[in-house]
C-alpha cells in the first residue's frame, strides 16, 4: 500500500454568507471555480436575486444594532477579525496563490497587508466622527453639531482581482463606520471571501453586518442596485457597463453610489478616507442656548 | 354521520363520546402534507391574484394594552386604503380590536365596507364567568361591532367538559344575534391534533360561523398543519349538515410567502368555495406591509423597502 | 379693536426692466430662439418682466464662456478670488432692501421674511465662503484640492435668491466657474445678481446666468462640458437627472423634497412648540423642503396643543406681501396653487379633519390659507407627499420609540423637529431620526456654517459649512 493512498482529502463545500448563516443557494445552482492554471478547485454557490434579497434583509436587520454599537466596540471587532485573518494566514496564502497564480511569498505579502488594512480600518471607528464631524459656529443663540451618520445598507462589488486584499479594502471602511453590506464577490476567484466569512462569522461581528453572495456579479449586482431597501452601492469591482447599468438603477431610490475608480487601483497604497466618507451622511443637530 | 348532530350535545357524555368518536388524527401524515403543499410554486399571474385576495382576507390587527383610539384610528385608515400611493390596492377584510375600541374604529371605518371584528369573552385568557362574557360581547355588539371573536374555555376542554365549551360558546352566540361569531381555538393550548379537530367539531356544532387558529398571545399561534385540520374539519362539517364555517388561521402569519401557502391549503383541502374573506380570514399585523412590498416588486421589477410602505 | 394700517414697503426702490436677456460671458445676450415668457407678481398676477428662454444653443454658450473662464478663475490666488466674494457679499447688502422687494415682488413671499431672513443669509453666504477661498488647503480635502470645472446649477423657486447664494459661493470660493438657471417663476433675482457681478467686475464667464423652464435645465445637466451638477429641486426630478449622469463622471449633488416630522413630547415647552410648528410650516407658505409638515405629537398633550395651536393661527396675517405686517404671502405658481388644492382635497376625501382660521383672501393672485389637518395616518397621502403649501396634518403617538418610528417611516429624510426639556431624550431622538438636520425646541433655521442637506431620498452632498466645499472639489 503506497503512502499517499492512505487516505482521501476532506474537501470544503463553499456556501454563501447570509444573516450569519452559510446557506447554500436557494436557486440550488452552483459553478466550477479553476485556479489561475485553468485546474478545478472548488464549486462555488451561484448566488440568485432571491439570495440578495434574502441578504438585503439580513443587512437591514442588523443595521440598528450595528449602528447603534459604540464606535468602540465596533473598532474591537473589526481588530479580531484582523487576528483571526492572521491565524488563517497559511490557508489564506495558499488560497491566494491558487486564485492570482502569484508567488508563495507575494501571497504571504498580500494576505500581511489584508490584516493590516483591518488593523488600520479598525481604529478609525471612534475617529472619523471627530475628522468628519464639526461643532458649526452659527450666528445665533444655537448650539449647532454635525456628525457623520452610517448611510444604512450598502451594496458592495468586489474588485475581481484581488480575491483577499481588495475584497477586505472595500468591506472594511463601509461596515466600520456602522453601516451593514451585501458584498458580491469576485466571480473569478470566489474562494478566499468565503474563507473570509468564516473569518467574520468567529470574530464576534454580529450576523447579517456583512453578507457574501457569490456568482454573477451581472446578474446579482443589478438586483442590488434596484432594490428599494439598499442605500447605497459601492461598484468598484463592476465592469464599465454594468456600472452604469447599476447607476441607473440606483438613481430609483437616490442610492449613494461609489462609481468604479477611473484607473487601476493600487490596493496596497494608502486608501485615505473616501471608502468611508463615501457611505457617511451628515447630520447636524441645533439646540437654543439660554437660562 | 349516523348521529344527527343536534342530539350529540345533549349531555357531557354524548359530547365526549361524539368527540372521541371522529377519526384521530396522525401528526406525521398531517405535518407531511401541510408541508407538501407548502412547496407548491405560485408565480406571475396566479401570485398576483394570490397577493390580491390576501389583502382582501386580512383581518388586521391590533390587542395591545396600549392600545389607544388614536392608534387604533390610524390602522383603520390603513385598512381602508392600504397604499396611500396605489389606489387599487383593495381594502381588507376587517380591522380586529378590543371591545373598548369598537365604537373608534366603527366610526373611522364608516361606509367603507370594511368591517368591525371585537375579541370578546375576556380575551386572550377567557377566564372569566360566563356572565362577565356575554356582558362584555352584548357591549361590543351594542357598540357595533359585525364580528366577535369568542374564545373558547380551554381549562374545561382540557379537562372534559365539553359540555361547559359548548354551552358558553352557544351563550355567546346568542348574545351576538346576527353578528357573526368567530370562535378562538387556541390550539397553541390544545396540543394534539386530535384536540384540534374536536374543538373545531364542538365549536361548529356550538353554531360558530367561524373557527380561528389562535389569539396570537400564545405560542404556537396559527401553523399550516393546525390549519389543515380545520379545514378538513369545515369541509366535513358541510358534508354532513350542509353548514359552511369560515377559518382564520391568525397569529404569526408575517410574509407573503406564508400568506400564499395557506390560500393554497385553502385550495386544496377545503376547496375554492373557501376562498373568499366571507369565508376565510388571516388574522394579522405586519403581514399587509409585506404583500404590499410583494405587490410594488411585481408591478415594478425591483425589491421594495419599508420606507415606502406605512406603519400605522 | 386695534386695526394695523396698511404698511407697504415701497416697490419704487426697485428697477424692473420690460425684457431681459441671458447672461452669459459677463454680457447681456439674446438668446437663438425667439421663445420667451413673462414672469409674474403671484400676489397680483400683474406682469413683471419677459426673460429670455434659453434653448441648447445659448446653454452651449453659457458652458463654453464658463469653461474658457475657468483656467483663469481656477488659477488666481485664492486671496485674490476670495476678495470677489467678498465684494458681492457687500454689495448685496448695501442693496439688500431693494433685492428683497424683488424677491417678494416675484416670489410672493412676505416682506419681513426676504427682509430678514433671505436677503441676510444671501450675504452671509457669500461671506462665509468668500473666506475659505484662500485656505481650502486647511479644509481636510488634502494639501492642494483641486475643483471641478464648470458647474452646471439649477435651483427651485422657494428661496431664488438664497439658493442661488447656496450655489454660487462654494462653487466660486473653490476656483469653479458656472452656469445657474433659476426657476422658471422666479428669475429676477438672479438677473439682478448678474448685474452685482458686474457691478464687482467679475471676470466675465466666471458667472453665467441661463433662464428656462424644465428643459433648459436638462440641456444644461446633459452638456458634456459640464463638470459637477447641483441640483435642488423635486425628488422625481432629481432621481432623472442621477438616472441620467451614470456613466459619466459628473459630479453630483442634491437637495431635493421632504416631509419632515415635528414632534413634539408631552414636556415639551407648549407655547415655544407652537411657534416652531407654526414657523416650520407656514414660513414660506410652507415653500420649504424641510417644513415641519407632518407634527407628531403625544396623544396625552395633543388637545391643549391643538388648541393653542389653532389659537395662535387665528392671530397669522396673511395679504399683501409687500406689508410689512404680513405673515403669510402669496403661493408662487397658479401651478403649485393648483397641486396644495388637490392633496387637501384628497386628505379630506379621505377622512382627516380639515380647519383654518377664518382669514380674507384677495381677490386676485394666488393664495391657500393657512390650513390644519387632525386625525390623519401615516397612510393618508397628506401625511406622505410633499405639499410644498402652508398645509400641516397632524398625527399623534404613544411612545418616544412610535414616535421616532413613525417619523423614520418615510422615503425622505431632509430634517425633523424635536420639542422636548429633556436632554436625554431630544438627543435619543436626534440619534435615531434619519434625517439630515434635526432642530430640536427650533425649527427651520438657517446658517451658512452650518450643514444641510438629506438622508434618503431627501438628495445627498451637503451645502453651508466646511462639509460644503465637498461637492466644489475633485475628492
Amino acid at each position: 500500500m503506497s503512502e499517499q493512498a492512505a487516505r482521501l482529502a476532506v474537501r470544503k463545500t463553499y456556501k454563501l454568507f447570509v444573516g450569519g448563516a452559510f446557506p447554500r443557494s436557494e436557486s440550488g445552482r452552483s459553478y466550477a471555480v479553476t485556479s489561475s492554471k485553468g485546474d478545478f478547485l472548488a464549486n462555488a454557490a451561484r448566488a440568485s436575486r432571491k439570495d440578495a434579497r434574502d441578504a438585503v434583509s439580513a443587512a437591514r436587520k442588523a443595521f440598528s444594532g450595528w449602528s447603534g454599537a459604540t464606535a468602540y466596540n465596533r473598532g474591537q471587532i473589526l481588530y479580531r477579525i484582523a487576528e483571526m485573518l492572521e491565524g488563517r494566514r497559511a490557508q489564506f496564502a495558499a488560497e491566494v496563490v491558487d486564485a492570482d497564480g502569484v508567488s508563495a511569498k507575494k501571497a504571504g505579502e498580500l494576505v500581511d497587508a489584508a490584516v493590516d488594512r483591518l488593523v488600520w480600518y479598525a481604529g478609525w471607528s471612534d475617529k472619523i466622527g471627530a475628522v468628519l464631524g464639526s461643532a458649526n459656529p452659527v450666528a445665533g443663540p444655537y448650539f449647532n453639531l454635525s456628525s457623520p451618520e452610517p448611510t444604512g445598507v450598502v451594496a458592495v462589488v468586489a474588485p475581481p482581482m484581488g480575491p483577499l486584499l481588495g475584497l477586505v479594502s472595500v468591506i472594511a471602511p463601509v461596515i466600520v463606520t456602522g453601516n451593514t453590506c451585501v458584498v458580491v464577490a469576485s466571480e473569478r476567484a470566489p474562494l478566499p471571501a468565503i474563507t473570509l466569512a468564516e473569518v467574520l462569522a468567529t470574530s464576534d461581528l454580529p450576523g447579517g453586518v456583512v453578507n457574501i453572495l457569490t456568482g454573477s456579479a451581472a446578474e446579482i449586482a443589478p438586483w442590488l442596485a434596484g432594490h428599494m431597501d439598499v442605500n447605497g452601492i459601492d461598484l468598484t469591482g463592476a465592469d464599465p457597463e454594468l456600472a452604469v447599468t447599476c447607476e441607473e438603477l440606483a438613481a430609483e431610490n437616490l442610492k449613494r453610489v461609489l462609481r468604479p475608480p477611473a484607473g487601476r487601483v493600487d490596493w496596497l497604497a494608502d486608501p485615505g478616507i473616501e471608502r468611508m466618507s463615501a457611505f457617511l451622511e451628515t447630520k447636524t443637530v441645533w439646540h437654543p442656548i439660554g437660562v | 354521520m349516523t348521529t344527527p348532530l343536534a342530539e350529540v350535545a345533549s349531555s357531557n357524555s354524548t359530547l365526549r363520546a361524539f368527540l372521541h368518536g371522529l377519526p384521530g388524527v396522525d401528526r406525521v401524515g398531517a405535518d407531511a402534507r401541510a408541508a407538501m403543499l407548502g412547496t407548491r410554486s405560485i408565480k406571475t399571474t396566479a401570485k398576483k391574484q394570490a397577493v390580491d385576495m390576501a389583502i382582501g382576507m386580512v383581518d388586521l390587527t391590533t390587542l395591545e394594552g396600549a392600545d389607544t383610539p388614536g392608534k387604533v384610528r390610524a390602522m383603520c385608515a390603513k385598512a381602508m386604503r392600504p397604499d396611500p400611493g396605489d389606489a387599487s390596492v383593495p381594502p381588507v377584510a376587517a380591522v380586529c380590536v378590543y371591545p373598548d375600541l369598537v365604537a373608534t374604529a366603527v366610526s373611522a371605518l364608516t361606509g367603507s365596507g370594511v368591517k368591525v371584528a371585537s375579541v370578546a369573552t375576556s380575551f386572550p385568557s377567557g377566564r372569566s364567568s360566563l356572565e362577565v362574557k356575554v356582558t362584555e360581547t352584548s357591549l361590543a355588539v351594542a357598540a357595533g361591532a359585525s364580528e366577535i371573536d369568542m374564545v373558547i374555555d380551554r381549562g374545561a376542554f382540557l379537562a372534559g367538559d365539553y359540555l361547559k365549551v359548548y354551552e358558553e360558546i352557544v351563550a355567546i352566540k346568542k348574545a351576538c344575534g346576527d353578528t357573526h361569531l368567530k370562535v378562538i381555538l387556541e390550539t397553541g393550548e390544545l396540543a394534539t391534533y386530535d384536540n384540534v379537530r374536536r374543538a373545531s367539531w364542538l365549536a361548529m356544532i356550538a353554531g360558530g360561523d367561524f373557527i380561528k387558529t389562535s389569539t396570537g398571545k400564545v405560542s404556537p399561534a396559527a401553523t399550516l398543519p393546525v390549519t389543515l385540520v380545520m379545514l378538513e374539519a369545515v369541509r366535513d362539517f358541510r358534508a354532513a349538515t350542509g353548514r359552511q364555517v369560515g377559518v382564520k388561521p391568525a397569529g404569526g402569519i408575517r410574509t407573503t410567502k406564508d400568506a400564499i401557502k395557506y390560500l393554497v391549503l385553502v385550495n386544496e383541502t377545503a376547496g375554492p368555495d373557501w376562498l373568499h374573506p366571507d369565508w376565510f380570514r388571516l388574522g394579522a399585523s405586519s403581514l399587509l406591509n409585506d404583500l404590499l412590498m410583494q405587490r410594488q416588486k411585481m408591478a415594478t421589477g425591483r425589491y421594495a423597502g419599508p420606507d415606502y410602505f406605512t406603519l400605522d | 379693536m386695534f386695526e394695523y394700517a396698511p404698511a407697504p414697503e415701497s416697490r419704487d426702490i426697485v428697477d424692473i426692466r420690460p425684457s431681459y436677456g441671458l447672461f452669459i460671458n459677463g454680457e447681456w445676450v439674446e438668446p437663438q430662439g425667439e421663445e420667451r415668457h413673462k414672469t409674474v407678481n403671484p400676489a397680483t398676477e400683474e406682469v413683471l418682466a419677459e426673460v429670455a428662454w434659453a434653448g441648447e444653443a445659448d446653454v452651449d454658450r453659457a458652458v463654453q464662456a464658463a469653461a474658457k473662464a475657468f483656467p483663469a478663475w481656477s488659477g488666481m490666488p485664492g486671496a485674490e478670488r476670495a476678495k470677489y466674494l467678498f465684494r458681492i457679499a457687500r454689495i448685496i447688502q448695501e442693496r439688500a432692501r431693494e433685492l428683497a422687494v424683488l424677491e417678494t415682488l416675484d416670489n410672493g413671499k412676505p416682506i419681513r421674511e426676504s427682509r430678514d431672513v433671505d436677503l441676510p443669509l444671501v450675504a452671509a453666504h457669500f461671506f462665509y465662503y468668500a473666506g475659505w477661498a484662500d485656505k481650502l488647503a486647511y479644509a481636510g480635502f488634502g494639501e492642494n484640492p483641486r475643483p471641478l470645472g464648470v458647474a452646471g446649477q439649477v435651483i427651485p423657486w422657494n428661496f431664488p435668491l438664497l439658493m442661488l447664494a447656496w450655489k454660487i459661493a462654494p462653487a466660486l470660493a473653490c476656483g469653479n466657474t458656472v452656469v445657474l438657471k433659476p426657476a422658471e417663476t422666479t428669475p429676477l433675482t438672479a438677473l439682478a445678481f448678474a448685474e452685482i457681478c458686474r457691478q464687482a467686475d467679475l471676470p466675465p464667464g466666471v458667472v453665467n446666468i441661463v433662464t428656462g423652464a424644465g428643459e433648459t435645465g436638462a440641456a444644461l445637466v446633459a452638456h458634456p462640458g459640464v463638470d459637477k451638477v447641483a441640483f435642488t429641486g423635486s425628488t422625481e426630478v432629481g432621481r432623472h437627472i442621477a438616472r441620467s449622469l451614470a456613466g459619466t463622471r459628473k459630479k453630483l449633488t442634491l437637495e431635493l423634497g421632504g416631509k419632515a416630522a415635528n414632534i413634539v413630547f408631552e414636556d415639551a415647552p407648549i407655547d415655544q412648540a407652537v411657534e416652531g410648528v407654526v414657523n416650520g410650516i407656514f414660513f414660506n407658505q410652507g415653500h420649504v423642503c424641510c417644513a415641519g409638515s407632518r407634527l407628531l405629537v403625544q396623544e396625552s398633550v395633543a388637545a391643549d396643543l391643538l388648541e393653542a395651536l389653532k389659537r395662535r393661527l387665528g392671530t397669522l396675517r396673511l395679504g399683501d406681501p409687500l406689508d410689512k405686517n404680513t405673515d403669510i404671502g402669496a403661493i408662487n405658481s397658479a401651478e403649485q396653487l393648483a397641486k396644495i388644492r388637490e392633496l387637501s382635497e384628497a386628505g379630506e376625501a379621505e377622512g382627516a379633519e380639515r380647519w383654518s382660521p377664518s382669514c380674507p383672501i384677495p381677490d386676485r393672485g394666488y393664495w391657500f390659507p393657512p390650513t390644519l389637518f387632525t386625525g390623519v395616518a401615516q397612510s393618508h397621502r397628506i401625511a406622505r407627499e410633499e405639499i410644498f403649501g402652508p398645509v400641516l396634518s397632524v398625527l399623534t403617538f404613544r411612545t418616544p420609540a412610535e414616535a421616532v418610528e413613525k417619523a423614520n417611516n418615510t422615503p425622505y429624510g431632509l430634517s425633523a423637529g424635536v420639542w422636548t426639556e429633556k436632554g436625554s431624550l431630544m438627543l435619543w431622538a436626534a440619534s435615531r431620526l434619519r434625517a439630515g438636520v434635526v432642530w430640536s425646541n427650533t425649527f427651520n433655521r438657517f446658517d451658512p456654517a452650518s450643514p444641510f442637506g438629506g438622508f434618503k431620498e431627501s438628495g445627498y452632498g451637503r451645502e453651508g459649512g466646511r462639509h460644503g466645499l465637498e461637492a466644489y472639489l475633485a475628492v
